[in-house]
């Protein structure tokens, strides 16, 4: 680890921002700090949207369940999905990207470190909006996906309002952070590191920035006729009026496919950084995984329809999109392959993120083998709106998405917090989070192949499904039971787990140079990059035999190797705050119009407030 | 901020495009009373085709710059047709008609 | 990099641990732009599906005005013109000429906008709104938006306009004229697609 100079110590000291407390939390605009806020608050969601199917499970344990009413049931299975997929796995994608990205890189910061911190307070601000609702008369209740004209229906009740406006505000989060992401890519690179060095982690938020980039205005547009419908009179999904409900589906189903690569993608790339650190061995193929998840984020623009298979698009439209689907899974088999040669010929280590890895890879595949089912469109019309379905997205949703994050979680958890995790608790974790989502979710093929229907709040006796989803259900309590163990091991670890130094896994990519958790800026002198995993080639070199041979203790590789510069901090900001917190207190009120309209006007002054103190403050204090 | 060696245009070149817009855009409209629907479309589509290109390629200097923030516009613009062609498909729409 | 504002920023991002802020902030716009391609896409693609369902209501050739349209169509592209000078002017550092040229795309914005208006009140008084039918719905939400885009432009030329008047931020100003650009053409090209289709092809 690089020693502080004098220099370096001064510039850091002379920063103005606070080093401690609240107030530095809410100002802060360095990236590893906002990394954690994201962290957090999606793990705080992650447990809501855990109770809520714990109550989904409670409720389906036994046929003509009354643990919940249908109306509540409704609410219950549309803010689990809603929760999980924009409060917990795009942010917890986002915690990783914020925290590793920069380090990885060999940078600072990301490009815009201001508009980074406004990413997570607008993303706050709508977790809010949306949690909200519970307590005010009934949180969104017409499915995540909101179909038309069901989530038009304009009733006493605001609940789909709160659902349209709290994903526009999460949209426009996320926008900003793809803006970020891919500016950082392409401007802020070390010396050295061309864009195939770059580790693949960050190659895959680079491809996952282009496609929310280019997929959420489609849903934004459709969100924002949602609201108009339900509000202004408007007729795009109204089919009495001359509308048409398939619209919807479409506007959604653009921007949805894509974001079902965003869940997974992130987690792709952070076994792709696991797996070679801990079977000690390069990544197989290494340019292939790349391309292939440059394909997949591709291909999955033109797959959109086989979420409408069963609406009546006609026999050219249905074949298209079923050879496009079935081509989908070429790229994510590439991907397998090169991961199972990575552990070939290697020697794995089953730590803890090697174990949820080799999670990701089985459990994945059985995702991806019944989603390449679905893409045959007989087979679909049967399995569509059936358990079927809910089995293969839960494969790769949490087999895929979570088990990866997690694997995430455990490999850098060292880095950020200094510590090591208890392994211990780790394989109980991982082996009662296995288990526990085998038992849960395997049955839902067989439960949806006999018919089964999603979304449906009980089912009546002597349909020959009582046996699974009681399985289902212990099944899911299990796995509930992992995810404390989890969160033992994480707030002991915390508190006073061993300390970690900096390279505890014997990594290969730059992050690992810097102390643990790192220091304020980073890198005392921006590294210059001769290889992809830089940082494994200057600690090994290859004998004759191809085996590597330790050349330099890890202090020595860890020495920068650039020249020394100027070191400028982004100063802290509270204006990123006061935007989110503007947009939360404008939305509540648009929900309420028209007694609403004051708090609309207040918040949207307090927005407003908010951004152009941002744009003027940067002429004057950041110093980039 | 400072540029690359290349021509950059002159107040003369801008004013001269600007010349050039207003009209096709006065030859749009006089387009638009034709009324032979198989040759007022393409004519106007390839008439707007054109202003976009000119304000892209000259005003918004894209012509002049790197190839990054020409991939990065391209992508949007050339997936925009294909995506929005095939939703339009489905619903027997074709563009233009 | 320096804090003396008056030099402007290292011109080549390959400057060990410098990063040119200028090509930032426009990697930045351009990949924005990008997306609101599509944005504007998703809601041409609405209308195009819509245009023929009139209900009730009256329809294109009922209520639109060519020779009006045509007018404020003209008046946003010459936006276009005086926005490019003043980030030429800016580039020359003549701080006066780009303040003044910054002012007329304003200004000409503003006009667009008031034509918009009076359009719109012309509109509703002939019996299309936004509830009429999904031609109503589609054409205003469109439009609408595309207003909306323009008046936050408007916005963002007189921040601009200001911040230069109060003289302390020279040497941002070239990028931040610029980058106003870089939005303002966008919105001006968006015009261009919906004049064609939305009102030419409709009558």
């Amino acid at each position: 680890m690089a020693t502080l100079t004098p220099d370096v110590t001064a510039a850091v000291d002379a920063s103005p921002a606070p080093r401690g407390g609240i107030w530095s939390w809410i100002t802060t605009t360095d990236h590893k700090k906002i990394g954690i806020l994201y962290g957090v608050t999606s793990i705080f969601f992650f447990l809501v949207g855990g109770i809520e199917a714990l109550f989904i499970r409670l409720q389906l344990a036994t046929p003509n369940g009354e643990v919940l009413s249908a109306d509540a049931y409704n609410q219950l299975f549309t803010m689990h999905a809603t929760t999980m997929v924009f409060l917990v796995v795009m942010p917890l994608a986002a915690a990783f990207a914020n925290y590793f990205l920069p380090l990885l890189i060999g940078a600072r910061d990301v490009a815009f470190p201001r508009m980074n911190a406004f990413s997570y307070w607008f993303f706050l601000a709508g977790g809010i909006f949306l949690t909200v609702s519970f307590f005010v008369g009934g949180a969104p209740d017409g499915g995540w996906f909101g179909y038309a004209p069901l989530s038009t229906q304009v009733g006493e009740m605001v609940r789909m309002d709160y659902w349209a406006l709290g994903l526009l505000v999460l949209g426009v989060a996320s926008i900003a952070s793809s803006v970020n992401f891919i500016t950082t890519v392409l401007t802020m690179r070390a010396p050295g590191m061309t864009l195939m060095r770059m580790p693949v982690f960050v190659w895959m938020i680079f491809v996952i920035s282009f496609l929310l980039l280019f997929s959420l205005p489609m849903v934004t547009v459709g969100l924002f006729q949602v609201w108009t419908d339900r509000n202004l009179g408007t007729l795009f999904f109204d089919a009495a009026g001359g509308g048409d409900p398939v619209l919807w589906q479409h506007l959604f189903w653009l921007f949805g496919h894509p974001e079902v690569y965003v869940l997974i993608l992130p987690a792709m790339g952070i076994v792709s950084e696991v797996l070679p650190t801990f079977a000690r061995k390069p990544l197989f193929g290494r340019s292939f995984v790349i391309f292939s998840g440059i394909a997949i984020g591709f291909m999955g623009f033109g797959v959109w329809a086989h979420h409408m298979f069963t609406s009546g698009l006609g026999p050219v439209a249905e074949a298209a999109f079923a050879l496009t689907t079935m081509f989908i899974a070429v790229p994510t088999g590439v991907k397998i392959f090169n991961w199972l040669g990575t552990i070939w010929g290697g020697s794995l280590r089953l730590a803890t993120p090697a174990l949820f890895s080799l999670g990701f890879i089985f459990l994945f595949v059985i995702g991806g083998l019944s989603g390449v089912t679905h893409s045959i469109v007989p087979a679909d019309s049967q399995q569509h709106d059936s358990y079927y379905v809910v089995a293969h997205f839960h494969y790769v949703l949490f087999g895929g998405a979570i088990f990866g994050i997690f694997a995430g979680i455990y490999y850098w958890f060292p880095k950020v917090t200094g510590r090591m995790m208890s392994e211990r608790l780790g394989m109980w974790n991982f082996w009662l989070m296995f288990i526990g989502m085998n038992l849960t979710f395997a049955p839902m093929h067989v439960l949806g192949l006999n018919g089964m229907p999603r979304r449906t709040y009980r089912y009546a006796e002597g349909l020959g499904l009582d046996l699974w989803n009681l399985v289902a259900t212990v099944g899911s309590f299990v796995l509930a039971f992992g995810v404390l163990v989890f969160l033992i091991n994480a707030i002991r670890s915390w508190r006073r787990g061993p300390e970690a130094g900096p390279d505890p896994w014997d990594g290969r990519t730059l992050e690992w140079t810097t102390s643990s958790p790192p220091p304020v800026h980073n890198f005392d002198e921006i590294p210059v990059v001769e290889h992809e995993d830089d940082f494994w080639h200057r600690k090994y070199a290859t004998d004759e035999e191809g085996y590597a041979v330790r050349v330099a203790t890890d202090d020595a590789a860890a020495e920068s190797t650039g020249p020394p510069e100027d070191l400028h901090l982004p100063s802290p900001s509270f204006y990123p705050a006061l935007s989110g917190l503007g947009v939360l207190i404008a939305l509540l009120g648009v929900v309420y119009v028209p007694w609403g309209l004051l708090a609309t006007a207040v918040g949207g002054a307090i927005m407003v407030w908010g951004l152009f103190g941002w744009s003027l403050e940067s002429l004057v204090r950041e110093e980039h | 901020m400072a540029e690359t060696a290349h021509p950059h245009p002159t107040p003369r070149d801008y004013w001269l495009i600007a010349l050039v817009l207003a009209v096709i855009t006065a030859a749009e409209v006089a387009v638009a009373y034709i009324d032979v629907e198989a040759v007022v479309v393409p004519l106007l589509i390839v008439m707007a085709a054109a202003k976009l290109f000119l304000v892209v390629a000259w005003f918004m200097h894209l012509r002049f710059e790197s190839k990054t923030y020409r991939r990065l516009f391209y992508i949007g613009l050339a997936s925009a047709p294909v995506l929005f062609g095939a939703v339009l498909f489905t619903f027997g729409v074709l563009i233009g008609s | 990099m320096s804090t003396d504002l008056a030099t402007p920023p290292p011109a080549t991002p390959e400057a060990v641990g410098h990063h040119d802020v200028a090509d930032q902030r426009k990697v930045a716009m351009w990949a924005f732009l990008g997306s609101e391609v599509l944005f504007f896409g998703a809601l041409i693609t609405t209308f195009l599906l819509y245009r023929n369902d009139v209900g009730d209501g009256p329809g294109a050739a009922d209520v639109f005005d060519i020779p009006f349209t045509s007018v404020s169509s003209f008046i946003l592209l010459m936006s276009s013109l005086t926005m490019v000078l003043a980030h030429h002017s800016s580039m020359r550092r003549d701080w006066r000429q780009m303040r003044i040229w910054l002012l007329a795309t304003a200004l000409l914005g503003s006009v667009f906008l008031a034509g918009q208006v009076f359009e719109f009140t012309e509109f509703v008084h002939k019996g299309l709104t936004v509830s009429t039918s999904p031609f109503g719905s589609s054409f205003f939400v469109l439009t609408g938006f595309h207003g909306a885009h323009v008046a936050v432009g408007v916005l963002m030329l007189l921040a601009t306009y200001f911040i230069s008047v109060s003289g302390r931020f020279k040497a941002e100003e070239g990028m931040n004229v610029e980058i106003v650009g870089l939005y303002w053409h966008f919105v001006d090209i968006v015009w261009i697609v919906i004049f064609t289709i939305v009102y030419l092809l409709q009558v």
